[in-house]
C-alpha cells in the first residue's frame, strides 16, 4: 500500500496550477526592466562623457558577484539534490571558512591559497560532522533537517561572534591579484581579484560538469540523485557518497567565504545575507539543478546591481526587496524552481 | 474507567491551577517581572501559535508569521501615532491588514510544500522586513516610537496588570479559537492535507483552498500579536521583524512544540526567562538557546510539550500498575517535521 501510493506520487506530476499569464507578465516585466536599464546606459551614446562606462563598471560587478553567488550556491544544490538536506547552516559555513582564511593569512602569515584550501577543509570537516552527528540518521525528514541546521547556524554564528569578534574585516588579496587590472577601454580598470573570483566560478561549474558527466564518481551522483535505494542495492556504499557529497558542499561554502572576505569584507550577520542570497540562487534555479544554479546567481547578480543603480532615485531604497518579489514571483508560478524536479 | 476519570479530572484541575497561578502573576510578582516576562512571553506565545497551529494541523512551517505580525503591528502604530486614530480602531485595521497580506501570502504560497514552503514564506517575510525598513512612511529603520495603548489599559511599563490581563484573556481566545477550528469539518480537512495531500485531492479537496484558508486563520493571530506587542513596548520598527526575530518565533514554537497549540506560551515563557535572566552570566546566550533548540529537535520532536506529554502518560501506566500505557492522550500528532518529499 505504502509503495502504491509512493509510485502513484512519484509518477503523477504534483497538480500544479497553469499559469501562462503570470509567467508571460514575470517575463515581459523582466524584458522592460532589461530596456529600461540599456536605455539608460545608453542614451548618452557611446562617449567617454556617457553612461557606458559605469554600465560596463556596474556589469562586470554583477558578473563577479554572480561568480560568488554560484560558487557558494554550487555547495547548497548538491547537497540538496543528493541527500535532500536543505543545509540552513551553509551561511555559518560560509563565514566560517572566511574567518579561518582570515585567521591564517593575518595571523599565520599563511599564503593566501593555501589559507583558501585550508579554510575549505575547515568548513567541510566541520559541515561532515554535522552530517555524520546530527543528519544522517534522520535522512526524510527534511523539515526536522531544516532545524537542525537552524540551530546549528545559531550556534556556530555566535562562537564565531565570540572569536573574531563583530568588527568587518577583510582578508588582504594574494599580491598579484592585488592591483587592478587595466580593461582597455574607456580607460578603465578593475580589480583582478573579483576577475578572479569569476574565473573561479567558471572552474568550479566546469569542474562539477566534467565530474558529473564524464566520471565514475559522478555516474554514483547522479544515479543517487535519481533513485537513492536502487544505487544502494547496487552495491555503491550511499553513505560514503553522502558524507563525501556533505564535505564537498561545504567546503564550496568555506571557499565562498574565503573569496567574499577578501573581495567584500567578513563581519557578523553575513551568514544570514549570504545564506539568504544562495537561497534565492538555488531556488530560482530549481534545488539540486547546477545549470539552474548558474541561471540564478547570473539573475541575482545582474539584478542586484542594475536595481541598485538604475531604479528611480525615489525607489532606489526598495532595491533589496526586488531579488524577494523575484524568488516569490518564480515560486508561485514554478513551485520546484525554474529547473527543478517535481517531487 | 473510574482511574481515567480522576486523572483527566486531575489534569483539568491542574491547568485551571496553572490558569489561576498566571492569572494571579500581577498580584504576585514585581512589576517588572509582570511587564517584562509576562507581557513579551504572551505576545511572544501569541505569534508563536499562529506558527504552531499552521505546522502542527497544516504540515506548514512558516516564516512568514513575523510579517504579518509586522504589518499589523506598524500599521496599528503608525495609524494611533501619526494619523491620531483610536487605538483600536488603529488595532483593528492593522489587523484586517495583516489578514489580507495573509490571505495573499497564503493563496501564493500554497501551491508549495515543506522545505519550499519555508523558503518561500521566508521571501515573504524579507520583503516584509526590506520594504518596512526602507519606506519613511513607517519610520523606516528607526520605527515608530511613543505608541500609546488604549488609556484603559494602563501604562505598560509602570502599571502592567491590566495590559497582562488584557493578553492574558486574547490569549487564552486565540488557544480556544484555534483549538476550535482544529476540531471543525475544516480543520479535519486541513489534517488530511497535512498528512496526504494527493489522496485528498483524490478525495475532492481543494487542497490549495484549505492551506491558503489555513494560513488566511492564522494571519489574524499573528497580526493581534503584532498589535499587543506595539502597545507592550509602545513602539515597533523593521528591526523587530527582521530574519533574527523569525528564526526566533521558529525557535520559540519548536521549544515549546509543534503538536500542541499550548506548547506555543511555554516555548515563550522558556524563551523570555532566559532571555531576561540567562543574559546577565552568560555572554554566549544565543549558544545556549541554539543549543537547546538543537537538543529538543534531536530528542523530542514534540518540544517540552510532548516530553511533559510522554512524562504523563508514562506515570499513568506506573499508576495502573504496569498496564500498557493508555492510547495517546489526544490527539496522535504525527513527528511533526514531515516529510515534503512523500515518494522517497
Amino acid at each position: 500500500m505504502a509503495t502504491q501510493t509512493a509510485a502513484a506520487s512519484r509518477s503523477t506530476p504534483r497538480p500544479r496550477p497553469r499559469l501562462p499569464v503570470a509567467a508571460t507578465a514575470a517575463v515581459v516585466v523582466g524584458v522592460l526592466g532589461l530596456l529600461g536599464v540599456l536605455l539608460q546606459a545608453f542614451e548618452k551614446g557611446l562617449g567617454t562623457e556617457g553612461n557606458v562606462p559605469t554600465f560596463l563598471l556596474i556589469t562586470l560587478n554583477g558578473l563577479t558577484l554572480a561568480g560568488l553567488y554560484f560558487i557558494s550556491a554550487s555547495g547548497l544544490t548538491l547537497i540538496f539534490g543528493l541527500l535532500r538536506v536543505t543545509n540552513l547552516a551553509h551561511g555559518a559555513l560560509f563565514l566560517l571558512g572566511g574567518y579561518v582564511a582570515l585567521e591564517l593569512v593575518q595571523d599565520a602569515g599563511m599564503s593566501w591559497w593555501l589559507a583558501a584550501v585550508l579554510a575549505m577543509g575547515a568548513s567541510g570537516l566541520v559541515g561532515l560532522v554535522v552530517h555524520q552527528l546530527f543528519l544522517r540518521w534522520n535522512q526524510g525528514q527534511d523539515l526536522r533537517q531544516a532545524l537542525i541546521t537552524i540551530a546549528v547556524s545559531l550556534i556556530l554564528a555566535d562562537q564565531m561572534l565570540a572569536h573574531f569578534g563583530a568588527t568587518p574585516t577583510a582578508i588582504a588579496p594574494p599580491e598579484w591579484l592585488a592591483q587592478p587590472l587595466s580593461l582597455g577601454v574607456y580607460d578603465l580598470a578593475y580589480p583582478r581579484f573579483r576577475i578572479a573570483m569569476l574565473v573561479a566560478a567558471l572552474v568550479v561549474g566546469l569542474l562539477f560538469w566534467l565530474v558529473y558527466t564524464r566520471t565514475r564518481v559522478g555516474m554514483v551522483v547522479r544515479a543517487g540523485v535519481d533513485d537513492t535505494q536502487m544505487t544502494s542495492a547496487l552495491g555503491v556504499n550511499v553513505q560514503l557518497v553522502f558524507a563525501a557529497a556533505f564535505f564537498v558542499g561545504s567546503a564550496l561554502a568555506g571557499l565562498g567565504g574565503v573569496f567574499a572576505g577578501t573581495a567584500l569584507s567578513l563581519a557578523p550577520g553575513q551568514d544570514q545575507a549570504f545564506l539568504v542570497s544562495a537561497l534565492v540562487v538555488v531556488i530560482v534555479g530549481g534545488m539540486g539543478s547546477l545549470g539552474g544554479a548558474a541561471l540564478g546567481a547570473l539573475l541575482l547578480g545582474l539584478v542586484d546591481q542594475y536595481a541598485g543603480a538604475y531604479l528611480p532615485a525615489e525607489y532606489s531604497n526598495l532595491s533589496a526587496l526586488l531579488t524577494f518579489v523575484l524568488l516569490a514571483v518564480i515560486l508561485a508560478v514554478r513551485p520546484t524552481g525554474l529547473f527543478g524536479k517535481a517531487r | 474507567m473510574t482511574m481515567d476519570r480522576m486523572l483527566t479530572l486531575g489534569t483539568r484541575g491542574a491547568l485551571a491551577v496553572v490558569l489561576v497561578v498566571v492569572a494571579l502573576m500581577p498580584v504576585l510578582c514585581t512589576t517588572f517581572f509582570t511587564s517584562q516576562v509576562g507581557l513579551t512571553s504572551l505576545w511572544l506565545g501569541l505569534v508563536a501559535v499562529s506558527l504552531t497551529f499552521l505546522s502542527g494541523y497544516g504540515g506548514m512551517v512558516s516564516l512568514a508569521q513575523t510579517a504579518l505580525f509586522g504589518v499589523a503591528g506598524l500599521i496599528a502604530a503608525r495609524l494611533s501615532v501619526e494619523s491620531g486614530w483610536d487605538p483600536w480602531a488603529a488595532a483593528l485595521a492593522g489587523i484586517l491588514a495583516a489578514t489580507a497580506v495573509g490571505l495573499l501570502f497564503g493563496a501564493v504560497a500554497s501551491g508549495s510544500q515543506g522545505i519550499y514552503f519555508l523558503i518561500i514564506t521566508l521571501a515573504f517575510a524579507q520583503v516584509t522586513y526590506f520594504y518596512f525598513a526602507a519606506v519613511p512612511t513607517f519610520g523606516a529603520h528607526e520605527g515608530i516610537n511613543g505608541v500609546r495603548p488604549p488609556a484603559v489599559l494602563g501604562d505598560p511599563v509602570q502599571d502592567p496588570a491590566r495590559m497582562y490581563w488584557f493578553l492574558l484573556v486574547v490569549s487564552v481566545l486565540a488557544f480556544l479559537g484555534l483549538r476550535h477550528v482544529s476540531r471543525t469539518a475544516f480543520g479535519l480537512a486541513l489534517q488530511g492535507v497535512r498528512d496526504d495531500p494527493v489522496r485528498m485531492a483524490a478525495l475532492g479537496y481543494n487542497v490549495r483552498l484549505h492551506r491558503t484558508l489555513g494560513f488566511t486563520l492564522a494571519a489574524p493571530v499573528a497580526g493581534a500579536a503584532g498589535v499587543l506587542s506595539a502597545w507592550s513596548n509602545t513602539r515597533m520598527s523593521a528591526g523587530s521583524i527582521s530574519l533574527a526575530i523569525a528564526i526566533l518565533v521558529l525557535t520559540t514554537a519548536v521549544i515549546g512544540g509543534l503538536n500542541r497549540l499550548e506548547g506555543a506560551w511555554v516555548g515563550a515563557l522558556i524563551y523570555t526567562l532566559c532571555d531576561t535572566y540567562l543574559r546577565g552570566w552568560t555572554d554566549r546566550f544565543t549558544t545556549w538557546l541554539g543549543v537547546v533548540f538543537l537538543v529538543i529537535v534531536l530528542v523530542s520532536p514534540g518540544g517540552v510539550v510532548g516530553l511533559l506529554g510522554s512524562a504523563t502518560s508514562w506515570l499513568h501506566s506506573r499508576l495502573r500498575g504496569g498496564a500498557p500505557p493508555p492510547a495517546a492522550p489526544s490527539t496522535p500528532a504525527p513527528p511533526v517535521p514531515v516529510s515534503s518529499g512523500g515518494a522517497r
